[in-house]
């Protein structure tokens, strides 16, 4: 940084003198473009540097300013294009509406999507030019000044709050509450229940729990199954309702989402199947590792989980197949399908229940109990 | 730039002709109709020569204000065709990849609007969009106001009532976008049903009295229809007001320069200039959001199928507001108690209630403890950089910084997914992030404010670098600093010296008994706390030296051990 000649050669250099504002800014315009070549000047970043045009001016036209006429005839006309503009692409909205409707509606995907890009461009393009219009009218039409107002005080002067003041307490003094505590505790006891009624009529909003988050459908179809002289009920797929045979579920590694028999002829079926979608799991039978004390509750490797997550009960829908790790997908808690759907990921703290299942006479999958535990997330009374 | 007394601003503004022949029949007409029943011309009169303050930050509100606007329009249009009921009947609208599938009213509906009636699908992605910019811009106006300082005192009342705003606008979408009853909303409400069980002693009671029995029941969505299209709205709207008549009576605060002092207001009047920009400023929300509409796919809820309990997709993720708390879901580790046969899911009700609770509470009371810190109860027009108050900004860093950890992972999977790592160390990185990232946000913050502090300090020491090398007849070389321009000068000594009251901690006096307001332990707190708010003092004097070419030789700091922080 020695070669400074183009600072100003042979000449001494003016000092800054810049003891006012303006002085400054006209010499710094003076020297800005004697600087080296090719050294950028920090200062162009800092936009702290004065230099000529100052703020208002880099800023752009503001309200307010000197409006020349000539300019202004043009920003006018941009103006009434812009609006013109709007006005078109509204007429193009309702034209697109219009056209939307022929042959007797939309009917399908593609016409609905194109009616939303006519529609919604027509639509757009009304209220851009529009704001723009209005943009460039009141920067560069208007010629109101900015102006400055002074804040009043805010409060109340102490007069009048004195005169407020004594003005309460004889209306207090007048109303007689100071002076007769009966009347004033009475209206205490009288307000508190009338403030409690209305949410004694919150009660009917739904039924008590009771017991019902701790049991499923799968015990009444046990029942159900029993009393008809079966062994349990059967499992059926979710969807189809067709029951599952242990033979149609034979190669290891699937997966696949069961509910009780007859749930599908239930009135509250989505109530049921909340709490009652089950997963079964065909586990190689090297790999399994039966959960002390269920060791009959699988058919050769055939494993039935409670599909509602312990966590918030999302379906624990997703089963890897090399690993046996079963996700569930809204909060990643990962359970080992192989050891008895133990957490071994995630904000889960228990793992998914589990269904005993064997097998009947004519060879379909059969739940021999209900879960011996609640499903889903926890609660207060589930000890 | 003359302060012209308002009056004279509001005559100067009239150079039509008009006043002089008095005004025309069409003004004066209406005018007498409304002054005769209301007097109203008075109020009019203050109306139109309002001063509204011109920085872009004040129009952060006006997008929420706005959207708020789109949402009741759009959503009243909505109503006349969506039937919130959860009867399930089979589907057998134009939408043929669903035909003869069973699903709810709700759906069915809403499949009804998207396809058959025309700007339907238009309208639906509209109210969508909207409710998305709305929280945005409640959150970004929000931020201006802490960092700026503008909920100060007069103004903490209004500061509340936004964070009621902000709430309630969680909840009523959170409400909307579970009405269409489709696959990926249920998953939400599923979500809700599990987290109002794990709530202590009355959790299950709640899940039942809300869904009207076991999730999913029949009721959820005409319940929370009526919320999302009645109650709520009219909150907001009745907050809304409230917030707009205070802000209206205790007039904007504004930046610092361009004039403004503690006591006046600076900018442009209602009418015609502020009335003008902010008319254009509704049609381009209105614009942008129609663009975001058209273009940007927004819950296409015919893709995701009528809800079913047994299903879910991968990816599943609520609307962007939502999204700290799903986050919070995801990092929690899994604690869970049984004493007495009682079970309490932490893993469930820490991340529901805790972040929400810290957030809300933290913000609500910021002002008064602030205040009660500082013992700064001054009433504040005059909005603070958020570098001159270093501990504020900081702390406000930390709460963005919280949330932000929490809000990305809420997306872990997506992380994981994009990335290819491990989905359970984005877990872990989160689980230490939550905690790690908001201190780092507070210490780095502090630091950047005081650095920009001292920036500011020898930017009026120095004047500007101008680039420019200068040789000196001595042969020397000096570097030729500009003075500051005005109106930048006028920003850099806004920062308040702070109030002689408050520099001093109220320690004890000359025979050791301590202040009224640092007694006991709690006084002990106040004065440790005041001592770190105010804690590295900088001065700020204007430049002293009209002559500042020479003062780079100078040693930069005065104050001897921070001045080696000063040129990082």
């Amino acid at each position: 940084m020695t070669d400074n000649k183009d600072t100003g050669g042979g000449t001494p250099p003016p000092e800054p003198t810049a003891t006012d504002g303006t002085d400054g800014a006209a010499e710094a315009e003076e020297r800005t473009p004697r600087r080296v070549i090719g050294t950028p000047s920090p200062a162009e970043s800092r936009r702290l540097l004065a230099t000529d045009d100052g703020g208002e001016a880099a800023a752009g036209p503001q309200p307010g300013e000197d409006i020349d006429e000539a300019q202004a005839r043009k920003a006018e006309r941009i103006v009434a294009t812009l609006f013109v503009i709007t006005f078109l692409a509204s007429l193009g909205f309702i034209v697109v509406y219009v056209l939307s409707g022929r042959n007797g509606g939309m009917h399908g995907v593609r016409r609905a999507m194109w009616s939303n890009y006519g529609l919604g461009a027509t639509m757009t393009i009304a209220f851009l030019a529009m704001a723009a219009g209005i943009t460039i009218w009141f920067r560069r039409l208007m010629t109101a000044k900015q102006i400055i107002q002074e804040r009043g005080d805010l409060t109340s002067d102490a007069e009048s709050r004195q005169a407020f003041t004594q003005n309460f307490m004889q209306g207090a003094t007048d109303s007689g509450i100071t002076r007769r505590p009966l009347l004033r505790r009475t209206l205490l006891l009288a307000a508190a229940p009338l403030g409690l009624a209305p949410l004694v009529l919150l009660r009917d909003l739904g039924p008590l729990p009771e017991k019902k988050l701790r049991h499923t459908y799968w015990r009444e179809a046990v029942e159900q199954a029993r009393r008809q002289g079966r062994q349990g009920a059967r499992l059926v797929v979710d969807g189809t309702y067709t029951p599952l045979r242990r033979s149609d579920f034979e190669s290891p590694g699937g997966m696949i989402t069961v509910v009780p028999e007859g749930i599908d002829k239930l009135p509250n079926i989505l109530d049921e199947v909340a709490k009652a979608a089950t997963i079964v799991i065909n586990i190689p039978q090297d790999k399994f590792q039966p959960v002390k004390g269920r060791e009959n509750w699988h058919v050769g490797g055939i494993v039935a989980y409670s599909k509602i997550c312990t966590h918030v009960g999302c379906p624990a829908a997703l089963y890897e197949q090399t690993t046996h790790h079963i996700l569930c997908p809204c909060h990643q808690s990962t359970f080992d399908a192989t050891k008895g759907a133990k957490v071994i990921f995630g904000p889960a703290a228990r793992p998914l229940p589990q269904l005993p299942i064997g097998v009947d006479d004519q060879g379909y999958l059969i739940a021999l109990s209900d879960y011996d535990q609640p499903v889903g997330p926890s609660f207060w009374e589930r000890g | 730039m003359s302060a012209a007394p308002p009056s004279e601003a509001a005559d100067s503004t009239d150079d039509t002709g008009a006043s002089a022949a008095g005004p025309p029949k069409a003004v004066a007409a209406p005018l007498d109709f409304a002054d005769e029943r209301l007097g109203s011309t008075n109020f009019l009169r203050r109306t139109i020569t309002k001063v509204f303050p011109d920085h872009w930050s004040f129009m952060l509100g006006e997008v929420a204000l706005y959207s708020f606007v789109i949402l009741l329009l759009t959503g009243t249009f909505l109503t006349l065709w969506f039937q919130p009921s959860m009867i399930e009947v089979p589907y057998h609208g134009s939408y043929a990849k669903l035909d003869g599938i069973k699903m709810s009213e709700a759906y069915a509906s809403t499949l009804h609007i998207s396809f058959d009636v025309r700007g339907g699908l238009l309208v639906r992605q509209i109210h969508h969009w909207a409710a998305i910019i709305f929280m945005a811009a409640i959150m970004a106006h929000m931020l201006r106001v802490f960092f700026t300082g503008a909920y100060r005192k007069p103004r903490e009342l209004n500061w509340l009532i936004g964070l009621a705003l902000f709430t309630l606008g969680m909840v009523e979408g959170l409400f909307g976008y579970s009405l269409p009853d489709d696959l990926l909303s249920g998953a939400g409400l599923r979500i809700t049903a599990g987290v109002a069980q794990s709530i202590p002693l009355v959790g299950t009671y709640l899940s039942f009295f809300l869904f009207g029995g076991e999730f999913p029941g029949e009721d959820i969505i005409s319940r929370m229809y009526t919320l999302h299209v009645l109650l709520i709205p009219g909150l907001i709207l009745a907050l809304v007001t409230a917030h707009m008549m205070i802000m209206w009576y205790q007039k904007h605060t504004q930046l610092p320069g361009k004039g403004a002092t503690r006591t006046n207001v600076v900018g442009y009047p209602m009418y015609p200039v502020f009335m003008a920009k902010t008319g254009a400023y509704f049609l381009f929300t209105f614009g942008v959001i129609a663009l975001l509409a058209t273009f940007a796919q927004i819950n296409p809820i015919w893709l995701f199928g009528p809800y079913d309990p047994a299903a879910v997709t991968a990816g599943s993720q609520p609307d962007f507001y939502m999204g700290f708390l799903e986050g919070a879901l995801r990092i929690m580790p899994n604690w869970e108690t049984t004493l007495l046969g009682h079970t309490v899911s932490w893993n469930v009700v820490v991340p529901a209630l805790v972040p929400l609770g810290v957030l809300m509470t933290g913000a609500a009371l910021f002002p008064f403890i602030e205040q009660w810190v500082t013992g700064d109860r001054r009433v504040h027009h005059l909005n603070e950089r958020p570098r001159n108050a270093p501990v504020r900004t900081a702390i406000g860093m930390t709460a963005v910084a919280f949330y932000g950890v929490l809000w990305l992972a809420g997306g872990n999977d997506v992380i994981a997914n994009t990335f290819h790592v491990s989905l359970y160390a984005t877990t872990w990185f989160f689980r230490f992030a939550v905690v790690i990232v908001p201190i780092a946000a507070f210490i780095v913050t502090k630091r950047a404010c005081l650095g920009l502090q001292r920036g500011d300090a020898a930017t009026l020491g120095h004047g500007v670098e101008s680039g420019v090398i200068r040789q000196l007849p001595s042969g020397e070389f000096i570097e030729v600093h500009a003075p500051v321009r005005a109106a930048d000068l006028e920003v850099i000594l806004s920062k308040e010296e702070r109030p002689a009251a408050a520099l001093q901690a109220p320690g004890p006096d000359a025979n050791g008994i301590p202040a009224p307001g640092a007694r006991g332990p709690l006084g002990a707190a106040r004065v440790r706390l005041r001592r770190f708010w105010y804690a590295d003092p900088l001065p700020i004097e204007p430049p002293a030296h009209a002559e500042p070419a020479r003062l780079d030789a100078a040693p930069a700091e005065p104050d001897g051990e921070r001045g080696q922080l000063t040129h990082g």
